[in-house]
């Protein structure tokens, strides 16, 4: 139980990134803090107490294993979340460029 | 069926080969992409004349039999938004030739475009929802990059914006995919709904259902979660605003929304309640806002967040006729929507501003995009005969038939509004007098003026696909789709037989 509450907060602390800092590199390590925590919610989803890991060997009996498919949905989560995590610092450096700051209530000729 | 992987394989290949064969000849991206969303526009349209009478296609990839393996499943629904979305995107594709011009490296525009329009064939087709968070993702970021194609200040500042909210909006979706998988230990949905019926969890499904409602809402830019879209949708290169207002919103937000909570939850009276809710205020926000806009693009986007409105309606109320009505709305929507916005990239290069208070006289300036601006507009107003009359006044008089006259009422009320805010920006912009200022004056290339016009005439051919008759295929597949959406987990059961 306690690993989830864990997970809430790491969860809660990425949200509060995104919704409260000013800094865009700071907004960036916030989505980067909820997508771990997303991540670990699944991993920990397939989680079986006193499991191992589900490789198959022909001189053991596995009995009791953990889910493998968290793990590999997992694993495909974090290359999206790689490509984000790209897109996001490239746009933030571009921006700096044309801005010439990191803080998001400078960065406004959008208006409406 | 072995077509279906191929919608997927198509335009994937494009987007490996355009960048190959980009660099060094300035020529061949732009083919590549059109004939790569041609053959798209084709193989959907085989699809969905096999499906009309198989009802449902189901390909398993590597020959894994489901639940284990992956499944591609088209079934009605998949296939009439394929066909609307591929065509589009085709005629799209055809204007991007003309209209790319002005920018430099114009290949990464082709091969994100081809890149985008896998993510979005790869959502209507999967049949597993983790198949489905990962094509919606790939269609989602390459969107991102497509709205900062510009590289100006402010198309910077929109895809930032643009990619946080989507970004959250996508954790908040795995989240839900995380305790969806971990009640019911499978990824398919044909499964989970077979499984979510024999042991219902109400706690769960509405603990989901708000994850899920946070995330294809903002992706559908529903009202509370719709900031982001006046942003991207205005300061997009045309065509990606046509792609991302006609196309995207709707098969990453809507289709997907429906798809869960019809296919996999079962549709319920909370999830009908809080459709609704939204659905007014995003017609009403979306309309009221609309009013005060200067900018084309930007009255183009709050109408969109109107119309979405409408669809999400429809879907809300949930009556077989209101389903079908909210479907018509949103092949109608696509099509007008996505001309507007190829038009407003053509206004701009005549007259040189987005600004509504400088543009005018674009009938006698540009007969081609004023005309087919005039029956765009006509049709998202709902002036009869084109075909938004009739998705309006279906979802009207379903809304009287399930006996919520105040539902009724309010579109009504907003069908007026969207008369009002069209009438007073364009009436000037397209019959004021010309005052010759600025811009180029640059007629509008064949490429930019054939898919406008083929546009303006799926937008008037639109009314026919409520004529019922045998020899009627689009209209055969609108029922069925309204049909797969209304026998709700009757989906499992479908998609199980056809294995």
């Amino acid at each position: 139980m306690s690993e989830y509450l864990l997970c809430l907060i790491l969860f809660s602390i990425g949200l509060y990134c995104v919704v409260r800092k000013r800094n865009l590199i700071k907004i960036i390590i916030g989505i980067g803090i909820m997508e771990y925590a997303a991540n670990l919610f699944f991993v920990l989803a397939g989680y079986r107490k006193t499991g191992r890991s589900p490789i198959f060997s022909a001189d053991q009996q596995v009995l009791n294993m953990v889910d493998p498919l968290p793990q590999a949905v997992v694993l495909t989560a974090i290359v999206i979340g790689l490509a984000l995590t790209l897109l996001l610092v490239a746009v933030s450096i571009k921006i700096y460029e044309k801005y010439g700051t990191f803080d998001i209530t400078k960065i406004n000729k959008l208006k409406g | 069926m072995q077509l279906v992987p191929y919608l997927i394989i198509v335009p994937l290949v494009a987007a490996f080969l355009i960048p190959i064969a980009g660099k060094r000849m300035k020529d061949i991206p732009p083919v590549l992409a059109a004939c790569a969303s041609f053959t798209l526009a084709i193989l959907s349209c085989l699809i969905a004349a096999a499906v009309i009478t198989c009802k449902v296609a189901v390909y398993k990839v590597g020959n894994w039999p489901p639940p284990a393996g992956i499944s591609m499943v088209a079934d009605s629904l998949s296939c009439l938004v394929l066909v609307t979305v591929n065509t589009v995107a085709f005629l799209v594709a055809v204007y991007s030739i003309d209209y790319m011009k002005k920018y430099t490296d114009t290949w990464k525009f082709y091969a994100l475009f081809s890149l985008m329009l896998a993510g979005i064939n790869g959502v209507l087709v999967a049949g597993d929802i983790f198949n489905l968070y990962v094509f919606l993702e790939i269609a989602a970021i390459a969107g991102y990059f497509l709205v900062a194609f510009g590289v100006e200040a402010e198309s910077l500042e929109a895809a930032f914006k643009y990619a946080v909210m989507g970004a959250v909006a996508s954790v908040f979706i795995f989240l839900g995919i995380g305790f969806l998988y971990s009640y019911t230990s499978t990824l398919n949905m044909a499964d989970m709904a077979a499984f979510m019926t024999m042991n219902n969890s109400p706690e769960l499904v509405v603990f989901v259902s708000v994850l899920f409602l946070m995330g294809f809402g903002l992706k559908a830019a529903l009202v509370p979660f719709h900031s982001w879209l006046p942003y991207a949708h205005s300061q997009a290169p045309a065509p990606v605003s046509a792609m991302l207002s006609g196309v995207s919103i709707k098969v990453l937000g809507i289709y997907a929304l429906a798809r869960i909570f019809f296919n996999v939850f079962g549709f319920s009276h909370a999830i009908s309640s809080i459709l609704i809710t939204l659905a007014v205020l995003s017609m009403l926000v979306g309309g009221l806002l609309a009013f005060g806009q200067t900018d084309i693009k930007r009255l183009f986007a709050y109408s969109s967040i109107s119309q979405i409105g409408y669809i999400a309606l429809g879907l809300g109320v949930g009556t077989p006729l209101a389903i079908f009505g909210a479907l018509f709305h949103l092949v109608n929507h696509s099509i007008f929507k996505s001309l507007l916005f190829l038009n407003s990239g053509s206004i701009e290069e005549i007259s040189g501003t987005r600004d509504l208070g400088r543009i005018s006289g674009i009938i006698s300036k540009e007969p081609v995009t004023g005309y087919t601006n005039l029956i765009a507009a006509f049709s998202i107003c709902g002036m009869p005969p084109l075909g938004g009359f009739w998705s309006k006044l279906i979802i009207i008089l379903a809304c009287i038939q399930a006996n919520r006259p105040v539902l009724a009422f309010i579109a009504a009320i907003v069908s007026i509004l969207t008369l009002a805010y069209y009438f007073r920006a364009l009436t000037p912009a397209l019959f004021g007098k010309e005052k010759g200022e600025g811009g180029s004056g640059q007629k509008a290339g064949w490429a930019m003026a054939i898919p406008m016009v083929v546009l303006a005439v799926l937008a008037i051919a639109g009314a026919l696909l409520i004529v019922p008759s045998s020899a009627n295929g689009a209209h055969i597949l609108l029922k069925d789709a309204a049909s797969v959406l209304t026998n709700g987990k009757n989906y499992a059961m479908m998609i199980m037989g056809a294995m």
